[in-house]
């Protein structure tokens, strides 16, 4: 087992009050906190300190922590003799466990025993994954492997950690931040109480391609000027493979072409849209031939897509 | 090692729930929710039923509200603040979203 220097983490002195414990804590808490920072290392961070709190806070843990010494973070070391009958951890294995194990086992092995009745039954933990997906799953529907540390306590309140690996299977219909419950696949729950649940988050690899809101898919879509003047019928992608796409006459940059139901499927039924969003490409080498064909447009043509400047400058807007 | 093969459910999309269900996927009593439900932060379907009943998209807000209850140890009043500027941040990054989506990746 490795030792973690609680107090060094919550940075205060082994002597802090209670009161100074808290504080620590809760400025710790807001800074990394995952509902209120978005540091993609805050959550990491956030369980670290809550671990270190969740111990700290609670006089009894806090004197079972201090009697484990002083070893330096990181270290393997092992409690003192006569620790566990002391704290009341009896029966556990030390060697595959971690400190928030040790101290988790502290509080069921005290529910078992003094405040609680010894078969009250006590639910199982909840769990919370994030499953990064493609967008090419999310639309086909997947299986995903998944494996978590956790820690299961035998029927004495012994603990240790444990290996767990599933196949959950993502149905499809799922987009970025949505979330899946699987229903008593957290933690074991004691003397009769329900599992805990497993929570899967869902999140989408970036594309090269499409963006995503929602179930919609938005997609940049390059015109030549002529196409976008005289109207075409490009080809464009989409997940469930290439589509004819009709171009109206006179779209101009920025327009969104809506194709219906072509996005990433609801769960249910329906599907969200893809949006195609016009850019005007244009040449950056011409021929000859071309040069000579644009040149005589400017010279013919009468539009002017800057008219509007002028207007608006007289009616002083 | 044995591979478990799960099925998984949305959880937002699970049709209407209890309050007893909002508890149950909250880790809040029934008592926190009704006192979230009187501050205004969570909206019943139909606030004049016996039997309160609450949209799937809820509980979502009530898995935050469990967190926020449990790690920062907040009282009914300060979670149901909490709760609206949650809210209001989400919808604000969903707009940033809708916004984002509509700027080109790349230059023509």
């Amino acid at each position: 087992m490795k030792y973690k220097d609680y107090y060094k983490l919550l940075g205060v002195e082994r002597t802090a009050g209670a009161d100074a414990i808290k504080k620590a804590y809760r400025k710790l808490a807001h800074k990394y906190h995952p509902d209120v920072t978005k540091d993609p290392e805050g959550e990491e961070k956030f369980k670290e300190v809550a671990e270190a709190y969740e111990t700290l806070k609670d006089p009894e843990k806090r004197a079972a922590y201090d009697q484990l010494g002083t070893p330096r973070s990181g270290q393997d070391f092992q409690p003192p003799p006569g620790w566990e009958s002391q704290f009341g951890g009896g029966g556990m294995s030390f060697d595959d466990i971690d400190l928030a194990d040790l101290f988790a086992g502290l509080r069921s092995a005290s529910r078992r025993g003094g405040r609680t009745r010894p078969d009250m039954p006590i639910p199982g933990q909840d769990y919370e994954v994030t499953a990064h997906i493609s967008l090419e799953d999310a639309y086909q529907g997947t299986l995903v492997d998944l494996s978590l540390t956790v820690p299961e306590y035998d029927d004495q309140g012994g603990v240790r950690r444990v290996l767990r690996e599933f196949k959950a299977r993502i149905p499809k219909g799922a987009t970025d931040g949505q979330r899946l419950r699987l229903a008593g696949q957290g933690g074991k729950g004691l003397n009769g109480g329900p599992n805990g649940d497993l929570f899967l988050n869902v999140a989408l690899h970036p594309h090269s391609l499409f963006r995503v809101n929602g179930h919609d898919l938005y997609l940049d879509l390059p015109l030549t000027p002529w196409e976008a003047a005289l109207g075409a019928t490009v080809e464009v992608p989409t997940l469930g493979g290439q589509v004819s796409l009709k171009v109206p006459p006179g779209t101009s940059a920025g327009r969104k072409l809506r194709m219906m139901k072509r996005g990433l499927p609801k769960p249910g039924s329906g599907a969200g849209d893809q949006f195609a969003i016009v850019q005007i490409a244009v040449p950056t080498v011409l021929s000859e031939r071309e040069r000579s064909l644009f040149k005589e447009l400017a010279t013919v043509s009468t539009f002017n897509p800057r008219g509007h400047f002028e207007q608006e400058i007289k009616h002083g807007n | 090692m044995e591979i478990e093969h799960v099925e998984a459910v949305w959880l937002e999309k699970q049709g209407d729930i209890s309050v007893a269900g909002l508890a149950e996927l909250s880790g809040l009593s029934e008592a926190e929710l009704l006192e979230l439900v009187a501050y205004g932060a969570l909206e019943p379907i139909d606030p004049d039923e016996a039997q309160l009943m609450f949209a799937g998209r809820c509980v979502r807000t009530v898995r935050i509200a469990g967190r926020l209850r449990h790690d920062f140890e907040l009282d009914a009043q300060s979670l149901a603040l909490a709760l609206s500027l949650v809210e209001r941040i989400h919808q604000l990054e969903t707009e940033l979203r809708q916004l984002r989506v509509l700027i080109p990746h790349r230059s023509s």
